[in-house]
């Protein structure tokens, strides 16, 4: 250590007689810890708990309508569904820890559902929603077939439920996927109270491996595969040359894929600009530190450049039809600037952002020069 | 100079300094090739990639399944024949091709690294650096010698000085000299190291490192070469390299470094150094002793005539590519970070913070059909990393994704990418020209002008 520290002096005498510029350089004295503190304790811990309490009430409204097929039962349970779907939205971002290993976004929201799927489970009645190869079979989407698509319209899907012979199996299966989705969600909660937390908070380091680095890397996939490619791009036909409606998130209900989007994009600027999961705080956030640092992008800070950007997109995303598998159908030009508007933040997430943040991109942990 | 040698070919020396050399960088390069395999990253980088970026002129050098490990192997195997001095010849060439060979698999692992150790290795292939302390010494007494050619040591600190002052040129450059970058970028992420953390995040340690860093790379290698400032030159080698591996994720780089230094120093330090290695050799029951090799008179001379024949013309034309290869970029118009031509293979180590990000846009030529491509389909995250900001690897790609939507059916697709790149602390503007087929370019080393201007200027070298 003493070389070390001698190497400082020495460095020192160098920068002395060297250095004759002094345009001012940002510095970044940015507590990560602080801002990860605030990501769990404000953020992501209260986020599940909300979630968790959510779908706990999407199960009792599940099972009562296993007990009592009525009417009543069957809308309480679609409220609760798309209570529980909204506030969803909200947390899917942070596929880290407990999550990842679970895969629970994929677990959770993988769309299309597999319809044929869920009908085979349900016809030969022994299945397991553990298996990688159901993960088309269970979620929110598997949800959403069941309480609007296995039937032609709602009066013939509540008396498909309603069935002698197979309405009590379709009962089960939504009691089923209810309750794993619930079991997951408190698995992932448990394991931030016990213990993740500090792991996470600690690891406040720069590296791939860092939360930081993780936990951004992270918030950029989910912005740019789950909501820009997964609600807006894929079933615009920009991936595949061909318009792909069947592919919108809550394709059976048919009145949500729009606000789901919108409640999404929320959570992400929210995330960005440090607001508490309640809204009632801001904390250190991807916002402040951009601030901190004096980054700017063509004249405007660079945070300022991804909000102004995120409030077009929304513009965008608030002309559309409310069920976005009729927007697809009927005016797609409207589908495709939305995902314009959503990508040009890609580029200034992924390329400036993480570059004024030095955020490593990868995960492959290989040399550098 | 061929034919009537001068005094200083003439010259002999010690041959202990080649012979720590050689075990030193055998032992290096194994345990590179160790950790490599134990990361797994022959794995992560070279099987598990559909796709694989190859250099120009390379194209044919592909992983091979699951006979690349048999390339891991024989390099291993090779660079223990190389510590050992057992068949020197054949395991410096085996190690040199396998070595390569891996390299030449994917140019999104490119580093200069690398680039050092497979030139280290040609070098050494025409070096004997088996005369003396090795296996080869002991099976074929005839091989033996206490001394070897001078230039024979001289043209290790030679390629060592190249690669040095290269490095420090190129860093006299305005981005950082007068902005810190990109060191001003990565340093002050570093904060939670102890006691230099809170260092790190101070805009006059930036400069000050970039300048002595600029420093220290063009004036160790006279530093080294002076038996007066040696000692001090070598504390501040070990110093910077320390640091370097500290602050960043170099891997093996700050070793190999440190110990080829040594070459500089005095043969009697280098015997010292092997006398220990003996007696340690006679402590686990070796008996034989290498090292006192008897000087045989006569098979030198015979092999000084061939190597001045053919070695010395083969190690200046080495030499004359070494001193001339890093200033090919002078050919390309257009500013050398940006564009890249000419950035690899040339010691420039450290310049950029480069990040970029491309979409790229499939279009059928006859029916207009289009659609953007996703491309974690096909490159793992490092390989998009890579190819977001190179110019070279952005039109690979592009012909790679022209084929493989021929094979989906799209009618002679045009390919299209819009993406843009960040430089050193800049915003990122656009890179490639987004109205050029990509598809329609054809590779070559010729000036790329589908991409857009820098905006900005970086002066200096």
């Amino acid at each position: 250590m003493k070389r070390v520290l001698l190497l400082f002096v020495l460095f020192g005498l160098f920068a002395a007689c060297g250095s004759d510029d002094n345009s001012p350089q940002p510095t970044d004295d940015f507590d990560r810890k602080a801002m990860l503190s605030h990501w769990a304790d404000n953020v992501i811990v209260p986020g599940l708990e909300a979630n968790v309490a959510d779908i706990t009430t999407l199960v009792t409204a599940a099972e009562a309508f296993r007990d009592n097929p009525a009417d009543n039962e069957f809308q309480t349970l679609k409220t609760a569904w798309l209570e529980a779907y909204k506030e969803w939205q909200r947390i899917g971002i942070f596929e880290i820890g407990k999550a990842e290993e679970l895969q629970l976004i994929s677990r959770m929201n993988l769309y299309p559902t597999d319809a044929s799927g869920i009908e085979e489970n349900i016809a030969v009645g022994d299945y397991n929603l553990d298996l990688p190869s159901e993960k088309t079979r269970q979620g929110f989407p598997a949800l959403d077939y069941l309480l609007y698509g296995i039937a032609a319209d709602e009066a013939a899907v509540l008396a498909k439920f309603q069935d002698a012979a197979v309405g009590s199996a379709y009962r089960d299966y939504v009691v089923g996927v209810a309750q794993k989705m619930q079991s997951m969600l408190q698995t992932v909660l448990e394991d931030w109270n016990n213990g993740y937390r500090e792991t996470f908070v600690d690891n406040d380091g720069n590296n791939a491996t860092a939360s930081t680095d993780r936990l951004v890397n992270d918030y950029i996939f989910y912005y740019e595969k789950h909501l820009r490619a997964g609600k807006v791009g894929i079933p615009a036909g920009v991936f595949s040359g061909a318009e792909l409606p069947g592919n919108v998130e809550g394709l059976y209900s048919r009145q949500y894929s729009r606000d789901l989007l919108a409640i999404s994009l929320d959570a992400t600027e929210d995330f960005f600009l440090g607001r508490s999961y309640d809204g009632s705080v801001s904390g250190p956030s991807l916002n402040t530190y951009l601030e901190e640092l004096g980054t700017t992008k063509g004249g405007t800070a660079l945070a300022d450049v991804i909000v102004d950007q995120w409030a077009v997109a929304l513009a965008e995303i608030q002309s559309l039809n409310p069920n976005l598998y009729e927007q697809v159908n009927t005016g797609n030009t409207a589908m495709l600037r939305t995902y314009d508007a959503l990508q040009i933040n890609v580029v200034n997430l992924k390329v400036d952002m993480l570059q004024a943040l030095n955020i490593n991109v990868d995960y492959v942990d290989a040399d550098g020069d | 100079m061929n034919n009537t040698p001068g005094t200083y070919w003439q010259k002999k020396s010690s041959a202990a300094p080649l012979a720590t050399f050689r075990i030193l960088f055998g032992l290096l390069i194994l345990a590179s090739l160790i950790r490599f395999a134990v990361n797994g990253w022959i794995e992560k980088l070279y099987l598990e990639p559909s796709f694989h970026f190859t250099f120009y002129g390379f194209e044919w050098v592909k992983p091979l399944g699951i006979y690349t490990y048999g390339l891991f192997i024989i390099g291993g195997l090779s660079a223990i024949g190389i510590a050992l001095g057992y068949r020197y010849r054949l395991s410096v060439l085996l190690f040199f091709l396998s070595f390569t060979y891996i390299e030449l698999m994917d140019k999104t692992t490119y580093l200069n690294h690398y680039y050092f150790v497979s030139l280290m290795s040609f070098l050494l292939l025409w070096l004997p650096a088996h005369r003396y302390y090795s296996l080869d010494a002991l099976r074929k007494p005839s091989l033996r010698s206490a001394t070897v050619p001078a230039w024979s040591i001289d043209a290790i600190k030679l390629l060592l000085a190249i690669v040095y002052f290269y490095a420090g040129l190129a860093k006299l450059n305005s981005d950082w000299l007068f902005s810190a970058q990109p060191l001003a970028t990565w340093l002050p992420t570093r904060y939670h190291l102890p006691l230099i953390g809170p260092l790190l995040k101070q805009e006059w340690v930036h400069f000050a490192m970039s300048w002595s860093g600029a420093v220290y790379d063009l004036a160790i290698p006279f530093l080294l070469w002076h038996p007066r400032t040696r000692a001090f030159a070598f504390v501040m080698v070990v110093g910077f390299h320390v640091l370097t591996r500290i602050l960043f994720p170099i891997g093996m780089f700050p070793f190999i470094m440190i110990f080829a230094t040594t070459i500089f120093f005095d043969a009697k330090l280098h015997q010292r150094f092997l006398d220990g290695l003996s007696k340690l050799g006679q402590r686990l029951g070796l008996r034989r002793n290498v090292t006192s090799a008897p000087e045989v008179s006569g098979g030198l001379a015979v092999q000084s005539v061939f190597r001045q024949k053919l070695v010395l013309p083969v190690l200046a034309v080495f030499f004359a590519l070494q001193l001339l290869l890093p200033f090919r970029y002078v050919l390309y118009p257009g500013e050398l970070f940006w564009t890249e031509e000419g950035f690899r293979f040339s010691w420039r180590v450290m310049l950029m913070e480069k990040a970029g990000y491309a979409q790229f846009k499939i279009v059928d030529s006859e029916t207009g059909k289009r659609l953007y491509v996703d491309n974690s389909e096909f490159l793992n995250a490092f390989q998009e990393k890579q190819m977001s900001f190179q110019p070279d690897f952005i039109l690979e790609y592009a012909h790679y994704l022209a084929k493989v939507y021929t094979e989906r059916g799209f009618h002679e697709p045009e390919v299209y990418v819009e993406s843009y790149v960040a430089l050193n602390g800049r915003p990122s503007q656009p890179f490639v020209d987004p109205a050029v087929n990509l598809a329609a370019i054809k590779p070559s080393l010729k000036h790329k002008s589908w991409l857009l201007p820098f905006n900005d200027e970086i002066k200096g070298l």
